[in-house]
């Protein structure tokens, strides 16, 4: 009846997961609770659960990746205490409780922290950039979104019912396969990330859809800004990566379901060959990460150097090379498995080839940085931080790119630092700025500067304490993922690494204060304009938050930066451009189909993973029926008057002709 | 979705293959597009099951001509059902066919490439010594 799930699977003989599960999920229930008896739960309903609004999807990705990272960190501080203890000692996490938090650390981060917070960004800010009232598919958005927290879901669920897997973020066989793992950890980690994918990869589809075809009248693909030309290039990189994952998950489903032999050792299967295909998905899968967040810098140095982009056509040029190149160097992360010098050499120089479109990227920003009158709010320090940090970890990228130096280095805290070193020198830097950039359009008041510069600091002297010491314990020949060990010479470094993460820690909780405080405080902070950063692109052109419709008018565009040649136009002359001729407007209705079809893909997991078969054809068949009754449904959308469309933008126009006015009375 | 259901502003020029807005002269000749590529499908079929049974032909040319035969079938669905042609309509498809092709290419090519290497010095040694025979 419940498959392999019973009593045994709740962990009640190791205190640790499961007091942290309760208390995680006293404190989600708590929170819904509270909702309910506040009376915002058909508010929450309505305007962020079936909302098919970009804005708000977009924010919902984010609030799942902050939530998270909170998890992620959680494990990050586990390990780290664990390694500072454990010199000639066993410490205090067991090896199989150990095992299954550096896993779920790297999963959580990269497919439910970094990814989420990207695509959140690009929900956001994509369709406004473009000058445009949403995505392609708004409904599919929504789906997208819905799907991805399922799999979030999943993973986290693992903590308190059964355990998740113990082979690293990437569950290489033949350790994932059944004979080495029976337990349901690897079906856990399998299962969400089929989910998930799913979700993913209908994003990619959404904006690649979205950017080549829906655009504002004159926006050409050279006058788009370049984030939107780097959200192309991440959705690209996400339509051809990530079916890629899909079939390799599905192979070793089949091999663990079925008893195929497609990674086993023995009858005729290769374990090399999931090596092989895994990092032809992962490789990809980090310019994926990194490509929006590439775009966010982009836009923050030269809003805060106000300049235009230097060199914009190169960093086209240098992010479409990129979409390429991130194909052809996957081997690199497995040199050392015996492909032999002539498939080493060429993605070894494969792998330093593909580091010059990203070096082009770096001297772009220093030279629009270069005679600008720069000015340091949190989203500019993240970008300066970031510079400096993403260099370190680009070298050391290359260094490790030669194929005798990764001999020596495979597998090593040297490893570990040099991903670390990019991964939160670059995207999480990145999806902070985006963060503190794009708070104030998307809520309407910004986020308090000294408490984001205070957290910019921790975060930067923290990820500086705690990873450098791990490049000099890989020289040591520090291998990753030990549970404890005895070479007396490691122990000082690890000590200083675990007081980085001490310094990450508050960085982390300033950054919830700025949240906090700022919220508190959104009247002396609110954003009347819409435009609080001198903006250039068109997000800046309407009000903070946007209107459902986003624009009154479509904007015709005409140059480069769309908005600031407006603007200066605005400021020749002293007066705003015309009001435009108001007509209604249709927009999607919002529809519970991804919440709904989640919900089933939920079950559908969690039966998938305890084998309970009928509950699997139970809640697929739910899923499949949501989809119908989507397709059936002939009330897509709804009108707002344009009486309704003037009201509102004539608020905004009076605020931004007050600023003009208070501007031309400051000349 | 339609365009108006968003508001929002499509490209003339950027319509999707097939999303046209067509009289009934075009319906007619949108039909017969698919009849032709229907009737091209069914035969390249129906020769692969011919070519692969028969004895007429010199027998080591039937895997390469049903590979030949294969690559065809692809061109025929692109041309007469996803309606790719050279066009400068159909820019964003070509691309979007190219990337997809470079793709699948780089990622088969690199993995057999990488896999032989790895098979081949995998090898155990008592086949190496065999070999040397």
């Amino acid at each position: 009846m419940l498959g392999k799930l019973s009593w045994a699977a709740i962990p009640l003989d190791q205190p640790i997961p499961l007091l942290a599960g309760c208390l995680a999920f006293g404190i989600v229930g708590g929170i819904a609770v509270y909702v309910v008896l506040k009376g915002w739960a058909p508010y929450l309903w309505r305007e962020w659960i079936t909302s098919v609004d970009h804005k708000h999807i977009g924010v919902m990705y984010v609030f799942l990746a902050m939530v998270m990272l909170l998890r992620g960190f959680t494990d990050a501080i586990m390990m780290r205490s664990q390694q500072a203890l454990a010199f000639q000692a066993p410490g205090y996490l067991p090896p199989e409780h150990y095992d299954q938090i550096f896993s779920a650390h790297g999963t959580l981060m990269i497919l439910f922290v970094a990814m989420p917070f990207m695509i959140g960004l690009i929900n956001i800010v994509v369709p406004l950039q473009l000058g445009v009232r949403d995505v392609a598919f708004p409904t599919l958005n929504s789906v997208s979104f819905w799907l991805t927290a399922t799999g979030a879901l999943l993973i986290n669920l693992s903590l308190v019912i059964g355990e998740f897997a113990h082979t690293g973020w990437l569950p290489y066989p033949p350790l994932s396969e059944f004979a080495y793992s029976p337990g349901v950890g690897v079906d856990y980690y399998l299962w969400s990330l089929q989910i998930s994918g799913v979700g993913t990869l209908l994003t990619g589809v959404n904006f690649v859809t979205t950017i080549l075809k829906i655009r504002a009248p004159g926006m050409t693909y050279m006058r788009m800004p370049i984030f939107c030309w780097t959200a192309l290039g991440s959705s690209l990189l996400i339509v051809a990566a990530f079916p890629i994952l899909t079939a390799t998950l599905a192979m070793l489903l089949l091999d663990r379901y079925f008893g195929f032999h497609f990674f086993t050792n023995e009858a005729g299967g290769n374990p090399m060959m999931f090596m092989n295909l895994i990092w032809a998905w992962g490789h990809p899968e980090v310019y994926i990460l990194i490509l929006p967040a590439f775009g966010v810098f982009s836009e923050v140095v030269s809003t805060f150097s106000g300049k235009p982009l230097f060199g914009y056509r190169s960093m086209v040029a240098a992010t479409m090379a990129i979409c390429i190149l991130a194909f052809m160097v996957w081997l690199h992360h497995f040199f050392t498995m015996g492909a032999g010098a002539d498939v080493n050499a060429f993605f070894g120089v494969a792998t330093m080839i593909i580091a010059v479109p990203t070096g082009v990227k770096v001297f772009n920003w220093l030279f629009t940085m270069y005679g600008g009158r720069i000015t340091y709010p949190p989203p500019m320090m993240w970008a300066i931080g970031f510079i400096v940090t993403f260099v370190i970890g680009g070298m050391t990228g290359v260094l490790l790119a030669v194929p005798p130096a990764d001999f020596v280095l495979h597998n090593s805290l040297f490893l570990v630092a040099h991903f670390h070193n990019v991964v939160i020198g670059g995207v999480l830097f990145g999806a902070f700025a985006g963060y503190t950039f794009w708070f104030p359009k998307a809520f309407g008041f910004r986020l308090r500067e000294d408490l984001g510069i205070a957290a910019f600091w921790c975060w930067f002297v923290g990820f500086y304490l705690a990873f450098m010491p791990l490049y000099v314990l890989g020289f040591m020949g520090m291998t990753r993922r030990m549970q404890h060990y005895d070479v007396p010479a490691w122990h000082p470094w690890l000590l200083v690494a675990a007081a980085g993460v001490v310094v990450i820690l508050a960085g982390i909780g300033l950054q919830i204060a700025q949240l906090v405080v700022s919220v508190r405080h959104r009247e002396q902070l609110r954003d009347t304009t819409g435009d609080p950063w001198n903006g250039r692109s068109l997000e800046w052109s309407t009000s903070s938050p946007p209107p459902a419709f986003n624009f009154a008018a479509l904007p015709r565009i005409e140059e480069d930066d769309a908005y600031w040649q407006t603007k200066q136009r605005a400021l020749r002359q002293h007066v705003l451009a015309d009001e435009p001729a108001y007509t209604d407007i249709e927009l999607p209705r919002n529809s519970a189909t991804g919440f709904v079809s989640a919900f089933f893909a939920s079950f559908l997991g969690f039966a998938l993973i305890w084998h309970i078969w009928w509950l699997a054809a139970l809640s697929f068949l739910g899923a499949f029926v949501t989809f119908v009754a989507f397709a059936w449904r002939d009330r897509t959308e709804y009108r707002v008057s344009a009486e309704e469309v003037a009201r509102i933008d004539r608020e905004n126009r009076r605020a931004r002709r007050a600023a003009l006015a208070h501007l031309g009375a400051a000349e | 979705m339609s365009d108006t259901e968003t508001g929002l502003h499509l490209h003339d020029s950027d319509l999707a293959p097939g999303d046209e807005r067509a009289d009934g002269r075009e319906i007619a000749e949108g039909i017969r597009g698919y009849l032709v590529g229907l009737g091209l499908a069914t035969l390249i079929t129906v020769v692969a099951f011919i070519v692969s049974g028969t004895s007429l032909v010199w027998q080591p040319s039937i895997p390469i001509a049903l590979v030949v035969l294969a690559i065809a079938q692809m061109g025929i669905h692109l041309v007469f059902f996803l309606h790719i042609t050279t066009g400068a309509e159909s820019l964003n498809n070509m691309l979007a066919l190219m990337f997809g092709l470079l793709i699948v290419v780089l990622l088969i090519v690199g993995s057999l490439w990488i896999m032989t290497h790895l098979n081949h010095n995998m090898m155990p040694i008592e086949r190496i010594i065999q070999m040397q025979h």
